[in-house]
């Protein structure tokens, strides 16, 4: 039985298709099945950013409506094999996915993956919902700047008030990613800190990802940071985050902080 | 000069007591929006035993002070034609 994970932030262009889809390969890896969903239907982008964009036939949509099987739209990575996409629809009519459409198909993945991401578009109308309402647990992809952090409060209530597990009165696992963490300008007091977002929003912390020329290339590539250059610092971070995602407690070091001394203070302890 | 070249850097801690502030306010607002509804539903409910009123013409309206808060209701109930409600047996 998989474990449906949205990744959502409320604002748009923080890094929700770039996480998912790193955090999707960096699963994948460890030999898990994992199929990303890309919910943001019109503006489909999460194909693209994994290097599939050539190879879709079949949509979301397409399956929602019955007009395809789950198995003609799921894609195979060529790079990963146990990664799947399924894609968005480029069509514009967004009421084309319908509540109980959403849910077999989520009931369908969950039966035949170890993990399904979704990639929630931005907002907080019905799409952005829609992602997140089957979820077991949540990433909120937050920069740190104040919209970003103000915008990602906004989806936290959502997520406690709009989800099939909030509904049903049990808990959905939230956790904070921090996305194009500049840890110079940081230190300098020139942009939030790390422990500046995690008490504000007073959620656990599931990784940071330090702000770096590697995730632009790896999107113009269409290879996910964690394939495109594993050594580099922002795929060591998705690899990381994707570990504590499956449970395993380590250590968050801030980037260019004394090591230890954050976790001693916010310390992550796996639920 | 030096001064306010000090002060551009840490920009920072303005950020943080700025979303501190409006974030509060915010999710009291949100909590807020909710009771209002919720007393709007409970209050309806209790009228219209009593004597018909159109849903919509039920105001709840909520102030929140420094240290009250004042809580405005306002229903309108259609005049009756004939005897008034409590003469009729």
């Amino acid at each position: 039985m998989a474990n449906v994970v949205v990744v959502t932030s409320g604002k748009g262009g923080v890094g929700k298709t770039t996480t998912t889809a790193a955090l999707g390969t960096a699963l994948a890896q460890s030999g898990q099945t994992v199929a990303v969903v890309d919910f943001d239907v019109g503006l489909r982008n999460l194909d693209l950013v994994m290097g599939a964009e050539r190879r879709v036939v079949f949509d979301l949509i397409n399956v929602v409506q019955g007009a395809a099987k789950l198995q003609q739209a799921l894609i195979r990575d060529k790079r990963v094999e146990t990664l799947w996409l399924l894609p968005a629809s480029q069509t514009r009519d967004k009421d084309a996915l319908t509540d109980e459409g959403v849910a077999r198909v989520i009931d369908e993945l969950r039966q035949r993956f170890d993990w399904v991401l979704c990639d929630s578009p931005a907002g907080i109308e019905r799409g952005a919902q829609l992602a997140m309402r089957h979820a077991d647990a949540a990433v909120i992809v937050t920069n740190p700047e104040v919209s970003s952090v103000r915008d990602s409060d906004r989806i936290i209530g959502l997520l406690d008030a709009k989800t099939e597990r909030a509904e049903r009165g049990e808990r959905i696992a939230k956790h904070i990613l921090v996305t194009r963490f500049d840890p110079a300008r940081a230190s300098r007091g020139e942009m939030l800190g790390i422990a500046d977002i995690v008490e504000i929003l007073s959620l656990p912390l599931l990784g940071i990802i330090p702000e770096s020329q590697e995730v632009l290339r790896a999107s113009n590539l269409g290879t996910p940071v964690v394939l495109s250059d594993p050594a580099s610092a922002p795929a060591r971070a998705y690899t990381e985050a994707a570990r504590r995602l499956e449970g395993e407690d380590l250590e968050i070091v801030i980037p260019a902080e004394k090591r230890g001394l954050f976790t001693k203070l916010f310390g992550r302890r796996a639920a | 000069m030096m001064w306010s070249w000090f002060k551009r850097r840490n920009s920072a801690p303005v950020a943080r007591e700025r979303l501190q502030i409006l974030l509060a306010h915010e999710r009291s607002t949100l909590g807020r929006s909710n009771l209002v509804s919720v007393l709007q539903d409970e209050i309806l409910a209790v009228i219209s035993r009593h004597v018909f009123v159109d849903p919509d013409a039920v105001q709840v309206k909520m102030d929140r002070g420094a240290k009250i808060s004042t809580l405005e209701i306002e229903i309108e109930i259609p005049n009756m034609v004939g005897p008034p409600l409590a003469m009729t047996y």
